[in-house]
């Protein structure tokens, strides 16, 4: 067995944000660099993309939210996964998203937050690491 | 040649544009008393230089669609606004007013956007963020308290639920003594850059079509002085197109509607003159100021040439102008207000009608008061200080701004071709060609930034440690529960038996081939609600799944 998963990932739109040109960004960077990636599209719930995320067999779901509602969606991914016994898929999340709320949405099951501004290395390098087991 | 032409133009535009609106000030003069020229233009008035660029006011409009420009009158300064609940944004409002802001330019939360109300399962957390929460008639009533429609214009953020969003305003206004002939402003309305660009679409296109059309011709007959739409590049140029793209797909779109339009037996030029464009302006000074000549051209000759329309005012682009949100970095902030500051210079040397300018704190959080009012002395300084306002077009005739307003048109007019020959834009949409095409060149710009090959002053290069970021505007948390509260209250007061009435004729008239606008604006003054409006809607028409 090897100690690194296959680098399979879901982008996922949760919520009804419809700027998803960062999340279609960071979905074609990530498959440049050898990932396999699936983007859900815009206007997910929760609960859809915790479907996906198990039905795609990826090790990591990343989401992107710019319209404010991250504090509310985040964690209600996180939990959708656990609902559905797929609490080992880790969850990434970027967008616009104030300083004082990354300890919060940490403390919620979020692996790493993702500002603007971020190199696109750094954003590749955190998809690796959470694929490691 | 002579300058017989521009004689001609100064009796029969000039002459008769400032007798009916006089310049804003008797004589312009520069620091030092010397007279500012209100239209410089070659010594050699010839062939070329008439069909290209013209006289401002006059066809093909390079210069601009009026003959004094902001010598006559300045932009309007347009900052848009809303968040949380209704009274919370009627307070900006009131504010923005007070400081000098000249309309007024609403933004709606996602749920308002997307047609749900704020305790569907969908709008979780979404309440009150991006916008205000509308859910009926109610929350209308209290964003425009106060406020007097007959003086104030108002421009809404709203598509694909926009004839419920106009009905529920042209109420308000009635309510206040305000007749739907005095009522001045602009609905979005564009829902075909929906699916491209900006995602709020709620039903499939044809049917958007029809709900588009349905309030031009209501609109045409009830409310003279609203434009009925505001064909938008600025989100597709958000979503990471080029500057020409911009210009391509947004005059493909407003090809789209015309025809729509025509098809449903409307008279070009009852109609054309009540559609309004709305354009992103970005860092590249010089790049935009032609953008937006070109684009002004290359619509003018569309509407003669390729649909017949006989009144000038038909082949007028009015627009209203956002400085690109996509430039502002989260890093350094107040480098954003020098960003700001060259693309508002951009729009208002390209000659826009209207304008909103971003404020620096936006890549964190919504705008401070404070940073609100910076944005908008930005527009101020631009009016007063800079001495721009006192010339029309001054950049018209230099050699590099007239190849690239050249350059820009021939390739719109390239991309254009290539959507009709694809089938359209419908087609192109559904079958994702426009999208592709954004989508590429949004790639491309980022990767260049990633390499390093384009600068972000403070992001790329330039940069500094900084300290915690100073936190920015919270939208009040309980802003959810308080709007959810106010809904449950509303329908136990309202008249159920009569919403039921309202809805039910409007799902009849739906399913006939009827204006629906009447019927809404019946549902809207029972307090029917936005969700269940838009349910009869889903219901009859269907729902588009991107």
């Amino acid at each position: 067995m090897s100690d690194v998963r296959k680098m399979r990932v879901l982008i996922a739109k949760p919520g009804l944000d419809g700027h998803d040109r960062g999340a279609k960004f960071i979905a074609r960077a990530l498959r440049d660099h050898g990932f396999e990636v699936v983007y859900t599209g815009i206007r997910r719930t929760p609960e859809e993309i915790a479907a996906a995320a198990i039905q795609e067999d990826v090790a990591v779901v990343g989401l992107s939210s710019l319209s404010g509602a991250h504090l509310r969606l985040f964690p209600a991914v996180v939990e959708a996964l656990r609902k559905a016994d797929a609490a080992d898929i880790r969850v990434i999340g970027g967008g616009v998203i104030p300083d004082e709320d990354i300890p919060i949405l940490k403390d919620a099951g979020i692996k790493e937050i993702l500002t603007p501004g971020t190199p696109v290395d750094q954003i590749i390098k955190a998809f690796e690491d959470a694929c490691e087991r | 040649m002579t300058n017989k032409e521009f004689q001609d133009w100064q009796e029969k535009e000039l002459d008769k544009s400032i007798s009916r609106f006089p310049e804003r000030k008797e004589q312009f003069l520069n620091h030092g008393a010397d007279e500012i020229n209100r239209l410089a233009i070659p010594a050699k008035v010839d062939k070329k230089y008439l069909e290209d660029i013209g006289f401002p006011g006059k066809f093909p409009f390079t210069r601009g669609v009026q003959p004094t420009m902001y010598r006559g009158r300045l932009w309007t300064m347009r900052q848009y606004a809303g968040f949380s609940s209704a009274a919370e944004s009627n307070k900006r409002y009131r504010y923005l007013l007070e400081q000098g802001t000249s309309g007024l330019s609403v933004a709606f939360d996602l749920p308002t956007q997307i047609g749900y109300d704020s305790d569907n399962p969908l709008s979780m957390g979404e309440v009150g963020k991006v916008g205000v929460a509308i859910d009926s008639l109610a929350d209308m009533e209290v964003l425009f308290e106060q406020i007097p429609l007959d003086k104030v214009s108002t421009s809404m953020t709203i598509n694909s639920p926009a004839a419920v969003l106009l009905a529920m305003y042209m109420v308000v206004a009635e309510k206040q003594g305000v007749s739907s002939t005095q009522v001045q402003g602009t609905i979005q309305n564009d829902v075909l850059k929906e699916y491209v660009a900006r995602g709020t679409y709620i039903f499939p296109p044809q049917p958007s079509l029809r709900l588009i059309t349905n309030i031009f011709q209501w609109c045409s007959e009830n409310a003279p002085s609203f434009n009925t739409i505001s064909i938008s590049g600025y989100h597709i140029r958000e979503a990471g197109s080029t500057a020409v793209q911009e210009v391509a797909f947004t005059l493909a779109n407003a090809c789209t509607y015309v025809e729509t339009a025509l098809e449903a037996g409307l008279e070009i030029d009852v109609f054309a003159k009540r559609l309004a464009f709305f354009f992103n302006s970005s860092s590249d000074l010089l790049e935009e100021i032609a953008k937006f000549r070109a684009a002004r051209r290359l619509w003018a000759r569309l509407m003669k040439e390729r649909f017949g329309a006989k009144n000038p005012a038909s082949m007028m682009l009015r627009f209203h102008t956002q400085t690109a949100g996509n430039t502002l970095t989260a890093q350094q902030i107040d480098n954003n207000i020098v960003r700001v500051t060259i693309q508002a210079m951009a729009a208002v040397l390209g000659g826009t009608q209207s304008l909103h300018t971003n404020s620096k704190d936006e890549a964190l959080s919504l705008p401070t008061e404070e940073s609100v009012r910076t944005a908008l002395r930005t527009q101020q300084i631009i009016a007063h200080e800079s001495g721009v306002a006192n010339t029309v077009d001054p950049f018209a005739g230099s050699y590099y701004m007239e190849e690239l307003t050249d350059k820009i048109e021939e390739g719109a007019k390239k991309i254009m071709a290539e959507v009709d020959q694809a089938g359209g834009v419908v087609a192109c949409i559904e079958n994702g060609f426009i999208q592709r095409q954004i989508e590429n060149s949004a790639y491309d710009y980022q990767q260049e930034i990633e390499k390093g090959e384009r600068v972000i002053v403070g992001v790329n290069k330039f940069t500094v440690e900084e300290e915690g970021k100073q936190p920015g505007l919270r939208g009040d948390p309980g802003v959810e529960d308080a709007q959810v509260q106010r809904l449950l209250e509303l329908k136990k007061r309202r008249n159920n038996e009569k919403v039921k009435e309202t809805l039910t004729s409007l799902e009849i008239a739906a399913n006939r081939e009827e204006n629906l606008m009447p019927y809404i604006s019946d549902a809207v003054r029972e307090y029917a609600t936005l969700g269940e409006i838009c349910n009869v809607l889903r219901k009859v028409f269907g729902e588009y799944r991107g």
